[in-house]
């Protein structure tokens, strides 16, 4: 019995699947923390969840509302200051994965959150801007990015390097001497993308149930590149799903 | 030894005008109360640092204090973007505001410098990103042992930072716990110092993963309860995130922005 579910569900679910369980996960707010206490709440429940508030092991039974919710704090195996998380924690590589959201996507897997538009210091929108995340891309083992696609989104270049994915190309990361192994895996509300062994461009490898190439392309400000193996996304679980909403259900609650 | 003071006192005795000021706290422990003192007591031309600029910084910049900001992320945390801030960076309103842009690891070591006495901090760190290309404040340097080339970041030293933590007792010793940030960097960096606290008790009862700044390590101790409300304080208080949401409406608006901050920070009943 298949049940209905969002789009935003589906990205939700298949960014959760990608987490493995017993590593250690470098988790930015909204749609990847989303993701990861679904991971740990169902296939993954030894996933150790790090948050840049200093939490180490954050065991959270309801979704956080920003990284410094008091809920990470109370679980957590160690709550450390902020220099230490990056210095002694994600600087030395010792964090598996980190798993980012993104303003803006480019084909080689770089992340904008800085500025868009205009120029750095006229710009049309001011973002938020870099936080944890360029040492974040740099240094943990692989990244996991997680974010909508459109034509706003997914840009040939992005407008501001906030952080690096593949760089131009092949052999940036080594030139550059980033140690982390860079963005393994995009999944977005149409489908997967995972970065071409050779020419490091992100390619679509996997669509969500009842979405077409033609809408992945029309929502890539690339000439998006398709895999000869391109396969579909199993769709989410009765179980993912059930637990996916009693999450969001409890964010809800502990807004109030 | 920290001297106990009233909220006004502490921000008129070590908060000056064109003064590098830190208000510093990671969604928890904000200085929120001390922060609006500084608004009603019209410091100009500030230099704000903090590595998370939130929604007391969005009122400080939206109230004309703030002429620089030194920062790595500025954002409502949980809601979406600082419509002050922005307004700011995009239209100088209400005055222009220079930018210093940093990512998290640099804004960390930036304050440990400064707390540990050196000139600069190494780490790796921004390579490859287009931030060294807008921030002067972003080096490389040779390790002198391996030849590794790293990144280098110049020390932080506010001429104050202002930080909220739990309690006091009354020698002015502080403690604070759960979600401390950067905040020990950064009042050991700074000139001088003030810390607003839940509660004054007499003897401090240890608490698990505290961080304890001696009284000695301190200028400035104020009692202001709630001082960190709409962030909470661990043991205290819970966030009040309908706030925050609350926040992204009031502030969009320059008149309705300003209208508020009339009405709850300028008007408000001021503790002696």
């Amino acid at each position: 019995m298949s049940a209905e579910y969002t789009s935003d569900e589906m990205m939700t679910v298949a960014a959760a699947r990608q987490l493995r369980d017993g590593t250690a996960c470098f988790v930015g707010i909204g749609l990847p923390s989303t993701a990861a206490n679904l991971a740990r709440a169902t296939h993954a429940p030894n996933l150790v969840l790090i948050y840049e508030s200093g939490c180490l092991g954050a065991k959270p039974d309801r979704l956080p509302l920003s990284i410094g919710d008091g809920i990470l704090a109370d679980t957590a195996d160690a709550v450390v200051s902020v220099p230490e998380v990056f210095n002694y924690w994600l600087q030395p590589g010792r964090i598996d994965v980190g798993f980012l959201g993104a303003a803006q996507l480019d084909r080689y897997g770089n992340i904008n959150t800085t500025v868009i538009g205009g120029d750095y210091a006229d710009p049309k929108v001011r973002l938020p801007g870099a936080g944890g995340a360029p040492e974040i891309a740099a240094s943990c083992g692989e990244v996991v990015v997680v974010v909508r696609q459109s034509l706003r989104t997914f840009i040939d270049r992005v407008d501001f390097v906030t952080s690096v994915g593949y760089g131009r190309g092949p052999g940036d990361r080594e030139r550059l001497g980033l140690r982390g192994g860079g963005p393994r895996v995009v999944i977005t509300d149409l489908g997967v993308l995972e970065p071409d062994p050779k020419t490091c461009e992100l390619t679509l490898t996997r669509l969500h149930p009842g979405v077409t190439v033609e809408q992945a392309r029309a929502a890539t400000g690339w000439d998006l590149a398709v895999a000869a193996d391109l396969a579909a996304v199993d769709p989410p679980t009765e179980h993912e799903l059930t637990v996916l909403r009693a999450l969001e259900a409890t964010k809800k609650v502990a807004a109030r | 030894m920290a001297k106990l003071v009233s909220l006004a006192e502490g921000v008129a005795d070590l908060v000056r005008d064109g003064d590098v000021v830190a208000l510093e706290g990671f969604t928890h422990l904000i200085p929120f109360a001390a922060g609006h003192e500084i608004i009603r007591q019209g410091r100009q031309d500030l230099t704000l640092v903090r590595m998370t600029p939130d929604v007391i910084y969005d009122q400080l910049i939206g109230m004309g204090c703030a002429r620089r900001l030194v920062f790595s992320w500025g954002g409502n945390p949980g809601v979406g973007s600082l419509h002050r801030f922005r307004d700011a960076v995009q239209n100088s309103w209400p005055v222009p505001l220079e930018l210093e842009e940093h990512s998290h690891a640099g804004m960390a070591n930036r304050f440990v410098a400064g707390a540990s006495g050196l000139p600069f901090a190494v780490l790796r760190g921004y390579t490859g990103t287009d931030l060294p290309r807008h921030t002067g404040n972003i080096k490389t340097i040779t390790c002198p042992f391996t030849g590794e080339v790293l990144t280098a970041v110049p020390a932080l030293r506010p001429d104050v930072t202002v930080v909220h933590a739990q309690r006091a007792d009354r020698a002015g010793n502080v403690q604070m716990w759960g979600i401390t940030g950067v905040q020990k960097e950064a009042v050991l960096a700074a000139h001088r110092s003030l810390v607003t606290v839940e509660e004054i008790v007499d003897e401090l009862e240890p608490v698990p993963g505290q961080v304890v700044l001696p009284s000695w390590a301190v200028t400035a101790v104020a009692e202001v309860p709630a001082g960190a409300h709409p962030s909470y304080a661990q043991g205290y208080s819970v966030r009040d995130n309908d706030f925050y949401v609350r926040w992204d409406a009031v502030s969009r608006d320059r008149d309705t922005f300003r209208e508020w901050m009339e009405q709850h920070v300028l008007k408000a009943e001021v503790q002696a």
